[in-house]
């Protein structure tokens, strides 16, 4: 395999070079794993910790005391913990939509990404789970959100979208679990194989002894493929379900049609943004800049250019809507929005949302690292802001204006905040050092792919020689 | 040890052979289907396509326990919350029908992906024998950069001198007679 040569015209610019082995793969993916950690990591790595910490001392402080030191007070009722919950919902998005939607359309250049996608979906679950539960008033009571036979015989209210979103969080969590495990599976074999002693140990029982025999992957291929199929309608029922929590209610600026798929757009918009920010430093710090290539990157920008303009038509429409609705509440809302006490919220939220993508028509920004960083970034705080300015803005400015009242977050609603960021970034972190960042065996395949393009432009090559 | 109780004992005593790439694989595959050989497997580091049908393996069952079961959770999940609504304690909430069928919609759709998709991942570890710790490794490689042709010892009329005289001419890097 070695005297394949690179190919002498390139149509379709390879995902991966042609001129590795599939020992190269596992070697160079598995290097992280298998070496000491860096200075950074352990910097990067201290500093989530120092912030899980800070997490902690705040949430004990307010399960002593009570929700009173958040910054929520009548008539916002909803702040930031609610704005984070969403946020970080909104993450785990683009994870699921790499790893199933992606796989579903056979788009093969999902291979070198959707390990660390799928893990970052669960780790932003994981996150988002923490704020309904820490925004009870009564955290330790929070096992009521679940139907369980009870002494008082109460069941919970089937019809309310808030325990819609037990069901929807709970099983997302659930099935992404199960398909980044399945995912996992063979990958935990190759590094068993490779290691001696307690690493064997530890990763053959994670591998559960797959051996990677013909009939086991014939099963493995539909099993991961029917997860795949049901992620996919999962995935936005979610957000669907989330976007309910908001247009079910009465409010004005919550009460609409438009929330479910306007959510999803924003979700994914969120997602893909987060695993740019995630991969460039990824590829950077563990070396993998020849699995996760600008090709690659490219085709997440191009996917935040498209939804980065669905969540700008859907601001649109909703003034439209809100406008020509006739309804001085709804149009006083919006007005109020974009023009009240909050309209620095909604104008970070449409300059970093639907101006700042834009830059992404041009090929040579689309695939500029330190300019898709700082686009990613800049993504996330307007998407961070548009559910701030979703839920806050209608809320403190309601029907009765002798209620009406500015929100002002505490220090403890913004340790909290830093708090979630940090829990995110340790898991993921510990997940860069200990798993497979990159899905060894698909990535092979693809791998094989190129070696046989390559091969046969090879062969062309020398035809045309002869005919010359 | 972690065991699976379904799983069947692996066997051990066969001849192996090893290919650098998934083409040669294939052609041998074929070449020991042809000549009607028992039990063939092949070991390789990701699905490579043709080669169950190369070697003659069935389809996976996978699908309909995604299908079954996914359709009993969403007709468990509505039937709970038509029983505790409607039935055990119907509670008038905001004058709203006992069985509201459309808001009964999205736990009925989340209870049917959850026990769906933990099924299907119950399935494939029924199906592949998982978890099997115990499982001896036929080659370390067979995880990395090795295709592997297995032919397991299959009683008193095995000729092992015929299966390598066959497998010789398959351009295999390596040719392995395991007794374990």
């Amino acid at each position: 395999m070695s005297e394949l040569v690179a190919p002498a015209t390139v149509a379709p610019e390879p995902l991966i070079d042609p001129s590795k082995s599939f020992a190269d793969v596992n070697r160079e993916v598995t290097a992280p794993l298998e070496r000491k950690p860096g200075l950074l990591w352990k910097v990067a790595f201290g500093a989530a910790v120092s912030l899980v910490l800070l997490m902690a001392c705040v949430l004990t402080y307010q399960f002593r005391v009570g929700l009173g030191i958040l910054g929520i007070t009548h008539p916002v009722m909803w702040g930031v913990y609610i704005t984070n919950f969403v946020f970080w919902i909104g993450i785990g998005h683009a994870g699921t939509l790499i790893s199933a939607i992606l796989h579903l359309f056979r788009q093969r250049w999902r291979t070198a990404i959707n390990r660390s996608a799928e893990a970052m979906t669960i780790f932003a679950v994981m996150t988002a789970g923490l704020f309904p539960l820490i925004h009870l008033g009564r955290t330790w009571f929070a096992y009521w959100l679940f139907p369980y036979p009870n002494y008082r015989f109460l069941w919970v209210n089937f019809r309310s979208p808030l325990v819609w979103d037990v069901f929807a969080v709970s099983t997302y969590f659930t099935i992404s679990l199960c398909f980044w495990y399945t995912g996992l599976i063979p990958d935990f074999a190759s590094i068993r194989d490779r290691s001696t002693g307690w690493r064997r140990a530890i990763y053959g029982a994670l591998s559960l002894g797959w051996r990677g025999s013909e009939r086991h992957w014939q099963h493995y291929e539909r099993a991961y493929m029917m997860l795949a199929g049901l992620s996919t309608p999962l995935v936005l029922s979610v957000h669907s379900v989330v976007s309910f929590d908001f247009a079910t209610a009465i409010l004005p600026g919550w009460h609409t049609t438009i929330f479910p798929p306007y959510f999803v757009a924003g979700a994914i918009f969120s997602g893909f943004a987060m695993v740019v920010t995630l991969l460039v430093i990824l590829r950077k710090v563990f070396q993998m800049e020849e699995y996760i290539t600008l090709q690659h990157l490219e085709n997440m920008n191009k996917i935040i250019l498209l939804t980065g303009m669905m969540v700008g038509y859907a601001y649109a429409t909703e003034f439209f809507t809100a406008l020509y609705s006739g309804n001085q509440f709804e149009r006083f809302t919006f007005m109020n929005r974009a023009g009240g006490p909050f309209f620095w919220a909604y104008w970070t939220m449409v300059t970093c949302n639907v101006v700042v993508p834009q830059i992404f028509w041009f090929r040579r920004f689309r695939r500029s690292l330190p300019v898709m960083f700082v686009v990613s970034l800049l993504v996330n705080v307007g998407m961070w802001f548009e559910r701030f300015t979703i839920i806050v803005t209608s809320l403190h400015r309601d029907f009765l204006p002798s209620a009406w009242s500015y929100y002002k977050p505490t220090i403890f609603d913004w340790s909290v905040t830093a708090g979630s960021f940090g829990w995110f970034f340790m898991w993921f972190l510990l997940f860069c050092r200990f798993f497979p960042a990159i899905s060894m065996a698909e990535v092979k395949s693809v791998l094989w792919s190129a070696k046989k393009a390559a091969g046969k432009d090879r062969v062309r090559a020398k035809e045309t020689v002869h005919a010359s | 040890m972690l065991r699976n109780p379904f799983a069947k004992p692996a066997p051990t005593r066969g001849i192996l052979a090893l290919y650098e790439d998934p083409d040669r694989l294939l052609n041998a595959a074929a070449l020991a289907k042809e000549h009607g050989f028992e039990g063939v497997d092949a070991y390789t580091p990701y699905p490579v396509h043709g080669l169950s049908e190369a070697l003659g393996i069935r389809k996976s069952w996978i699908p309909y326990v995604t299908l079954v079961m996914g359709l009993t959770g969403a007709a468990l999940g509505l039937t709970f919350e038509i029983w505790t609504m409607a039935v055990d304690w119907p509670l008038n909430v905001g004058g709203k029908p006992f069985v509201s069928l459309p808001a009964f919609v999205p736990v009925m759709f989340e209870s049917g992906v959850l026990i769906g998709g933990t099924m299907t991942l119950a399935a494939l570890f029924l199906a592949c024998g998982l978890p099997d710790l115990k499982r001896p490794i036929l080659d370390r490689n067979l995880t990395n950069d090795r295709f592997g042709l297995y032919v397991p010892e299959y009683g008193p009329g095995w000729n092992e001198e015929r299966i390598l005289r066959v497998l010789r001419g398959t351009g295999a890097a390596e040719l392995k007679v395991l007794r374990g």
